[in-house]
């Protein structure tokens, strides 16, 4: 488990001191996915590097099991590192080796022989999908294989924590997949686990169990990613949230108003549903049992998660108005949440 | 006989005595290679000394940054033909004679160590700090990043820093070898211009050329060959 007590990194700059990370407590289980959000300058980069001592706290402690990070020093200090795994945004890859010698770096800074490097490399590279591309330079790749590389060269040392740095905020979308199911895959397998930070709220929502939202130092909310993303708390995780699970939040405010001037008496809802719900025809059997509803469907969407599925519907309903309460409270017996947008 | 002024002169090549010719090139050489071998190992170390000191806050290393900092710019600065004359005491303890090639490399490694240092030191920082940051993430030490990944990352910048450094060494011989060093410098002061001989002049500077051309050569060749950053 990854710990952090009441932590705090404070900034000296000539003109202002700046609370990178500000009384941060956090707690990583073992071989979970941990995702944390915010925009740049939250403090997320600075909060990763707490972990593997990168950067040393003003305040607090960082506990990995049992051992305080922050009293660690030197060859201690070293050899506990080899232990944490970390991937970047831009890969930091060394260009004067191979995709083979870069992956066996760690593995020279520990000492071990050529043998067991080469048996190690040979492991690695085949889970990460990059046989034939050993002699390859990091010039010759792609974005998606130098952080495929990264990914191998983190995991050299068979670390028991992977720190993944936006891992994936210099990849394409398509690219952004691959690297995802790769993590996602290596999890599985081996069951580490993994700190991951990102702005992307798609990263999370596809690969995390657990996230915690960041802003200017602080975390602003934490929990599993299945309920943030069903009732998101703060303002800054609704707007993540919003990003995420409805871009074109602006087209449906156009829709709905546009709906609200055709048909003045129309019921604005809408549904959230997650998990099995998403699969049952619960809309269906709501207009069998109230025939005499009439129902427009404005959008819809799901999203696949770690914790099960995710919809969104916008639905506007016409009818007389103890039907209309009626249909509502059906919904709300089968557990979808419901929000009533505008009750005209 | 001819005006030793006319522009046919330089052309006399019946004054080259190509056996003196070509134990100068060889002194010019053997001068430049080594004391460039020295200039290399002193050149890295400072330039690591420098790099390692640059934005630390201990004590010890401002100091040593401070200290490192003033002797390479100090050394940098003074005009070689001055530094030889300045270092006469120290060449005749370290080498037992003032003259002949052996006395002009003490001078030429002085001067030229700290200009390579500021390179390599260049060099340090052109690379991606987050190359380094790595490095420290697996838990490498601080020799173990000088050796794995600052050097090797830089080599393209340290090669062609010492190219450069090599070619105004073999212009520092050519002025050591006018006070007494040897060499093609030599050469072409005491037997082509004091003795009124253009063509050993003309062609001491050719042989000087066709050197530092070949030098450049071998710099920019191993540079092509070592520097993997562009697509091939």
């Amino acid at each position: 488990m990854i710990e952090f007590k009441d932590v705090s990194k404070i900034y000296h700059t000539r003109q202002n001191t700046i609370n990178a990370v500000d009384h941060v407590s956090l707690k990583i289980q073992d071989s979970e996915i941990f995702g944390i959000v915010g925009y740049s300058g939250a403090g997320k980069s600075t909060l990763v590097r707490l972990i593997n001592n990168l950067e040393r706290p003003t305040s607090g402690s960082v506990y990995i099991d049992d051992v305080d990070m922050t009293t660690l020093n030197g060859k201690a200090l070293r050899t506990m590192r080899q232990n944490i795994g970390m991937i970047f945004q831009h890969f930091n890859l060394l260009w004067s080796r191979t995709v083979r010698d870069n992956i066996e770096l760690p593995l020279e800074l520990k000492g071990l022989n050529k043998a067991q490097r080469q048996q190690k490399a040979d492991e690695l590279i085949d889970l990460v999908g990059l046989k034939g591309r050993e002699t390859a330079y990091p010039s010759e790749l792609s974005g998606g294989q130098k952080q495929r590389v990264g990914i191998a060269r983190a995991l050299a040392n068979d670390p028991k924590i992977l720190l993944c740095d936006e891992a994936t905020s210099a990849l394409d979308p398509a690219t952004t997949e691959e690297v995802l199911e790769l993590l996602l895959k290596i999890n599985q397998q081996l069951h580490i686990t993994m700190v991951v930070i990102t702005h992307e709220m798609h990263v999370v929502r596809k690969i995390c169990q657990n996230m915690a939202v960041m802003d200017t130092g602080k975390i602003v909310e934490q929990g599993a990613v299945l309920d943030i993303f069903r009732h998101p708390q703060a303002d800054l995780t609704k707007e993540f949230v919003q990003e995420e699970v409805n871009p074109e939040k602006d087209d449906t405010k156009v829709i709905v108003s546009q709906l609200l001037e055709q048909v003045p008496d129309g019921l604005i809802l809408k549904l959230t549903f997650h998990g099995e719900q998403a699969k049952l025809p619960i809309i269906s059997e709501m207009l069998k049992r109230f025939p005499g509803i009439e129902l427009n469907i404005i959008e819809g969407n799901i999203h696949q998660t770690q914790g099960g599925a995710l919809g969104n519907l916008y639905l506007q309903l016409v009818g007389e108005q103890t039907l209309l309460t009626q249909g509502v409270a059906f919904l709300n017996t089968m557990r979808v949440d419901t929000e009533v947008i505008r009750n005209a | 006989m001819r005006d030793p002024n006319s522009f046919a002169s330089y052309f006399n090549f019946a004054q080259v005595n190509w056996n003196n010719l070509w134990s100068a090139t060889v002194e010019t050489v053997w001068m430049t290679l080594l004391s460039l071998v020295f200039v290399f190992i002193f050149g890295i170390i400072l330039g690591l000394l420098l790099f390692e000191t640059t934005g630390k806050h201990t004590a010890g290393a401002v100091i040593l940054n401070k200290l490192t900092a003033i002797f390479v710019n100090i050394f940098r600065s003074i005009p070689f033909i001055i530094l030889i004359v300045l270092l006469i005491p120290l060449t005749k303890k370290m080498t037992g004679t003032i003259i002949g090639p052996r006395a002009a490399i003490p001078s030429l490694i002085i001067s030229a160590a700290p200009f390579y240092a500021r390179m390599v030191e260049i060099g340090f920082h052109e690379i991606d700090a987050g190359v380094i940051e790595a490095a420290e993430a697996m838990g490498a030490s601080r020799l173990q990043i000088m050796w794995k990944v600052l050097i090797p990352e830089s080599l393209p910048a340290i090669v062609s820093g010492i190219t450069v450094t090599g070619i105004s060494l073999i212009g520092y011989t050519a002025m050591a070898g006018v006070i007494g060093a040897g060499g093609l410098g030599n050469l072409a002061y005491q037997d082509g211009f004091q003795a009124n001989q253009n063509a050993v002049t003309l062609t001491a500077t050719v042989v000087i050329l066709i050197v530092v051309f070949i030098f450049q050569a071998i710099g920019d060749f191993a540079v092509r060959k070592i520097d993997k950053r562009a697509i091939a």
